[in-house]
């Protein structure tokens, strides 16, 4: 065998033990957690609200209404956030600007989301008890933490979209007597609307990953949030705050948790995947 | 992309340098696969690790004493290993059980089911009600306890405190801790699914400390300054009080065996229970085994 055939065999092999580990984990994850799921029943462990391991109560409606929420809150605070500091550094700084801002925003993503944790639970959560009421570990102090956390992805994605936009639908809008605002908004965000939302659903998938931070500042209380000063418990934490003692049935129901997860994920990642690949008009 | 520079078709291609000289990257190459023969003896040394010690597993209310406890002990027996590891306290039965570990550690009694193995108390933990210390509140009996950690009663000013709604604060699910809150203070009603759940007693204490609308339960020996411990039903959480027994809500910290246990077990056991041993408890905050029950000096024979 030449030298070439073999390193491109090795390399074949590495790569596809890379995506045997993401089988095994999976297989690992559905064979612990889907018995579990049988036994409850399907309808009772997503639909029901009580979760009392020890007793035998495996609801994590709760949990998913609270990931649900928590990620919604993070997009309202990320989304705004993200896309206009894409168009600010896409059409509106001078370069010069824009190399001081992107490594300052690479710093963000950079930041490792227990310090997010530790700065929400130092700062925000006394600001909301004492000025807004509750406890302060909230789905507000959640969303806000989220969404900083979440720019990067937003804000360097979207200016991929926008930079990858043929120059000629901005030069044919301003000739058309376009201000330049008018340019971003009307053509600009129009045309890269897959890339942008692309963006949003990865954003998404971050946001519900997420498990430090949330641990620290959401209070991981199981109830469904009723208001955003209320404590929530996603499905994440659910699995990083309880695994330490969980022996037997609760430790399979936090397999189980991963499951839902696992879908969740599968979801927004495929979504993802088929508006990016769509371009737009 | 691999090259330098690398751009579209027929343009430039610049190859990745070194390319050519084929005799260094083979070289390279066989360096990198000796390095994954350097990862086998790692895997295997840590199957081997028990040897010449015994392993400690189970509650982790108990763990960190446990810790203490051995790095005194291993500093004076260079010759013992002792390893310990968390898990829980039935997690900790189930290892002593299937003979994971030559010890476990428990947070709560035996259960039935459980009677065929041996347990020894190393000493025991007292389960304390902790407020801001602003609360005005000052007592508490055990019926407003169960009233309040099971929602009926959600607001301070019901049990004559100042008119906020109380903020609950609670350990997960599965937690040592919070089995024995159950159990000691709350019986057969549940903790309300509306507390804030956090994961450690010292995560509880912060809560607490920063909020002045809070309540939660944590051991005796992590109370601070930054928190005050109730009295329940006029009772102070004192080791005094829990000497003479007007104090109830304690637990023990249980040694748990399959069998007698071994010569090396025994030394460790005996330390623990040695003046010296419980001395250290003690200043951690743990009522000593002899303030509370005979010792079990049996087993050691």
């Amino acid at each position: 065998m030449s030298k070439e055939k073999f390193i491109e065999k090795i390399l074949l092999f590495i790569a596809l033990s890379s995506i045997a580990i993401l089988g095994l984990i999976a297989f690992f994850i559905f064979v612990e957690g889907v018995p579990l799921i049988w036994k409850v029943g399907l309808q009772k462990f997503l639909l029901g609200d009580r979760w009392f391991p020890s007793q035998g109560s495996f609801g994590v409606l709760p949990m998913i209404m609270g990931s649900f929420l928590v990620t919604l809150g993070a997009l309202i605070v990320g989304v705004p956030l993200g896309v206009s500091c894409a168009v600010f550094l896409c059409e509106l700084t001078p370069p010069t600007f824009g190399l001081i801002i992107r490594p300052m925003i690479q710093l963000l993503a950079a930041i490792p989301s227990v310090i997010f944790g530790f700065w929400g639970l130092i700062v925000l959560v006394p600001l909301i008890r004492e000025n807004l009421g509750g406890p302060g570990l909230s789905v507000l102090a959640g969303s806000l933490v989220l969404g900083l956390m979440i720019l990067p992805t937003i804000i360097s994605i979207s200016e991929d979209a926008l930079r990858a936009l043929p120059r000629t639908f901005k030069e044919g809008a301003l000739s058309l007597g376009a201000t330049h605002w008018q340019t971003i908004w009307r053509v600009l965000l129009p045309a890269a609307r897959s890339g942008i939302v692309a963006s949003i659903i990865l954003g998404m998938g971050r946001a519900i990953g997420e498990t430090m931070a949330m641990i620290m500042i959401l209070g991981n209380a199981v109830q469904t949030p009723l208001s955003i000063l209320d404590s929530a418990r996603t499905l994440t934490t659910n699995i990083g705050i309880e695994m330490g003692y969980a022996t037997g049935d609760h430790r399979q129901a936090l397999f189980a948790t991963g499951v839902i997860l696992f879908f969740i994920i599968m979801g927004l990642n495929s979504l993802a995947l088929i508006v990016s690949r769509r371009r737009g008009p | 992309m691999c090259s330098r520079t690398l751009r579209r078709k027929g343009r430039k291609i610049t190859l990745p340098a070194g390319l050519d000289k084929g005799m260094k990257e083979r070289k390279m190459g066989r360096r990198f696969i000796w390095l994954f023969f350097l990862f086998w003896p790692m895997v295997l040394n840590g199957c081997q690790q028990q040897k010449g010690g015994f392993t400690i597993a189970g509650s982790t209310s108990v763990q960190p004493f446990a810790e203490m406890l051995s790095e005194e002990y291993m500093a004076q027996h260079a010759q013992d290993k002792i390893f310990i590891q968390g898990g829980g306290s039935s997690a900790g039965v189930q290892a002593v059980r299937t003979d994971a570990a030559q010890v476990g550690m428990s947070s709560r009694n035996l259960t039935p089911a459980e009677q065929d193995l041996i347990a020894v108390p190393i000493a025991y933990d007292a389960i304390v009600i902790i407020v801001h210390p602003k609360n005005p509140i000052r007592n508490l009996t055990r019926e407003e306890i169960r009233g309040v950690f099971s929602g009926r009663i959600r607001n301070w000013s019901e049990i004559g405190g100042r008119s906020h709604p109380i903020t609950l604060v609670s350990r997960e699910e599965g937690s040592g801790t919070r089995e024995a809150f159950q159990h000691l203070i709350m019986g057969k009603e549940e903790i309300s699914l509306r507390a804030l759940v956090q994961d450690s007693n010292g995560a509880i204490r912060q809560v607490i400390a920063d909020d002045p609308n809070a309540i939660g339960y944590i051991s005796l020996g992590l109370v601070n300054d930054r928190v005050n411990a109730l009295p329940i039903d006029g009772v102070e959480p004192s080791v005094e009080n829990i000497k003479n027994k007007r104090y109830q809500f304690i637990r023990p910290f249980l040694f748990i065996f399959k069998h007698e246990p071994q010569e090396s077990e025994k030394k460790f056991l005996s330390y623990i229970l040695s003046i010296e041993g419980q001395k250290i408890l003690v200043h951690e905050g743990l009522v000593s085994v002899a303030s509370i029950s005979t010792p079990p000096t049996g087993i050691l024979k």
